[in-house]
């Protein structure tokens, strides 16, 4: 494994009973890259993702993240490797506060033993969490609980969660999906942000939105590996016109 | 309500609290496992006899009742521990029926245990000396024992209160309650933190035991009417809900220890009656289910 790759998928399949949703796909992503996984509706990018974030383990194939292969690590146990990943549909705890959701996320990087020390360490985990609601635009809206914000405010938070474990490698599923052109504007720019300092991987159907901020692109089309390499390749790549043909996105 | 003094209204009134408070402690223990664990623990109630039948040896050795309110809890919680983590825990993600029928047979095994080792009559318990007998309270005289409950009770919930609110273990809890996907996600291995309530909720439920053993009587099965109370006032309060099994558990004591003052023919049914009411209003129970503090 080059040093360059993060991130490693080798001979990929992963079945869901009769069928096939990744057929057989090796994927490297480069340290400090942003690489997005592109491709039309049912092509499995979500489920590359999820393998890639051990949300299931592949039925084929191993995955290496750094120097070890991580094929089938429990999912708890990514953030403390450096992985956060947010999904496709939003994932905060409606019931707390937004700064509450942000606690909770640091609190699962301390150590587990000294979870009792609620005073002492509790100024210092609220100004963690308080700064990481800046960073994502949300320092507004602190004490609000979470399942009061808009859509695209709660996606903003999830991403702030993802980023509590302080991750080398961030994970992101669709993270616009649903947002008015607006939100999408102000996640884009954050996400451009975030890339600037770690590997990011983006799944993304609309590959517009994508082009000009990866510096990798990997499209995908029926489960299987159909294109890969910087964003002027994919864009002149006939298998990619032919698949995105009559597709306006 | 003419020919009933107010006094005794009062003192049946009280009465009613201090059945309550066992009523809430079952409660919370049920209504937190489900909230979290989506676990309908049918052996709450055989946990509950535990309880009261480990208050009646710990009693035995040592003859203090103090040492029991300690080591019964911890007694337990540890055998709530062991069936989580050896009995349960192969069962998550199979669906509600399988943790609910093993549950089902665990109450039929740990009642013959308790059968086996303490015989099949009831034993003598009661409260020790210094809560034994009454206190003025100044509309009537009232049994020292259930101001005691009363009292303890609530110390004892507000303490549960504030682990779940106050505290970073707490968080995790009321997160876990709603997606424990996410927590999972997060980087918090959420096994630990269902062994932990599930624990939690069977030591609360063996202290209810020890704690109703004087006032209910100790029997091998008394945890059977027990478990009918506490799935009573876990629907009415709100399944998953804290405040909801506080609130209910209160409100079916009251209501049972009036309709046998008033009606005593009815006293049985009107939990019941009660339950079917909060069904027809609030399906959800009163307080919803919002997570484990929702509401």
């Amino acid at each position: 494994m080059s040093t360059d790759t993060v991130l490693k998928a080798d001979g990929v399949t992963r079945r869901f009973g009769r069928f096939t949703a990744l057929k057989d796909v090796s994927v490297s992503f480069n340290r400090g890259r942003l690489t997005s996984i592109i491709g039309p509706n049912g092509a499995g990018k979500s489920t590359l993702f999820n393998v890639l974030s051990g949300a299931f383990p592949p039925s084929e194939g191993r995955i290496y993240y750094e120097d070890r292969e991580i094929t089938g690590t429990p999912q708890h146990a990514f953030p403390r490797m450096g992985i956060a990943k947010s999904f496709q549909i939003t994932n905060v705890f409606p019931q707390l506060t937004a700064v509450e959701n942000v606690r909770v996320a640091l609190q699962a990087m301390t150590n587990r033993f000294t979870l009792w020390r609620s005073r002492t360490s509790f100024p210092e985990l609220q100004e963690k969490a308080e700064a990481l609601l800046d960073q994502v635009g949300l320092d507004r809206h602190r004490h609000r609980n979470a399942g009061n914000l808009a859509h695209g405010e709660q996606r903003c938070l999830e991403v702030a969660l993802a980023l509590a474990c302080e991750p080398r490698l961030l994970l992101l599923d669709e993270p616009t999906a649903g947002m008015s052109p607006e939100e999408t504007r102000v996640m884009m720019d954050l996400i451009e942000g975030l890339a600037a300092e770690r590997t990011v991987i983006l799944v993304e159907h609309k590959m517009k939105l994508v082009m000009g901020i990866s510096d990798q692109l990997i499209v995908l089309h029926h489960g299987e590996l159909l294109a890969e390499g910087t964003p002027a390749d994919i864009q002149s790549n006939d298998d990619v016109k032919r698949v995105y043909l009559g597709q306006r996105t | 309500m003419a020919g009933y003094p107010i006094e005794l209204i009062v003192m049946q009134l009280f009465t009613g609290l201090a059945l309550g408070t066992v009523f809430v402690l079952l409660a919370v223990g049920l209504s937190m496992v489900f909230g979290l664990l989506t676990v309908v623990n049918f052996a709450h109630g055989a946990f509950y006899t535990v309880g009261a039948y480990t208050g009646v040896f710990l009693f035995g050795l040592t003859g203090n009742f103090w040492v029991c309110l300690v080591g019964v809890p911890l007694v337990v919680g540890t055998i709530g521990l062991v069936v989580e983590r050896f009995l349960v825990r192969p069962l998550y993600g199979r669906g509600i029926d399988y943790p609910l029928l093993l549950t089902f047979g665990l109450a039929y095994v740990l009642v013959e245990l308790v059968r086996i080792a303490f015989g099949t009559s009831g034993v003598p318990f009661s409260a020790p000396p210094s809560l034994q007998g009454a206190l003025n309270l100044g509309f009537g005289y009232f049994p020292l024992y259930r101001v005691f409950l009363v009292g303890f009770t609530t110390v004892l919930l507000i303490g549960l209160w504030l682990f779940i609110e106050r505290t970073r273990y707490g968080l995790v809890i009321r997160a876990g309650a709603r997606d424990p996907e996410i927590v999972r996600v997060l980087g918090i291995d959420v096994s630990r933190v269902w062994l932990l309530v599930f624990g939690l909720g069977t030591a609360v439920a063996g202290l209810a035991g020890l704690l109703a053993a004087p006032m209910r009587g100790v029997i091998p099965e008394m945890g059977i009417p027990v478990l009918v109370e506490a799935f009573v006032v876990t629907v009415v309060g709100g399944m998953g809900s804290l405040a909801g099994a506080v609130v209910a558990g209160l409100l079916v004591g009251v209501v049972v220890s009036m309709t046998s003052l008033f009606a005593p023919a009815f006293a049985d049914m009107s939990m019941f009656a009660l339950m079917a009411l909060v069904l027809v209003i609030r399906p959800q129970g009163l307080f919803g289910r919002a997570g484990l503090m929702g509401g």
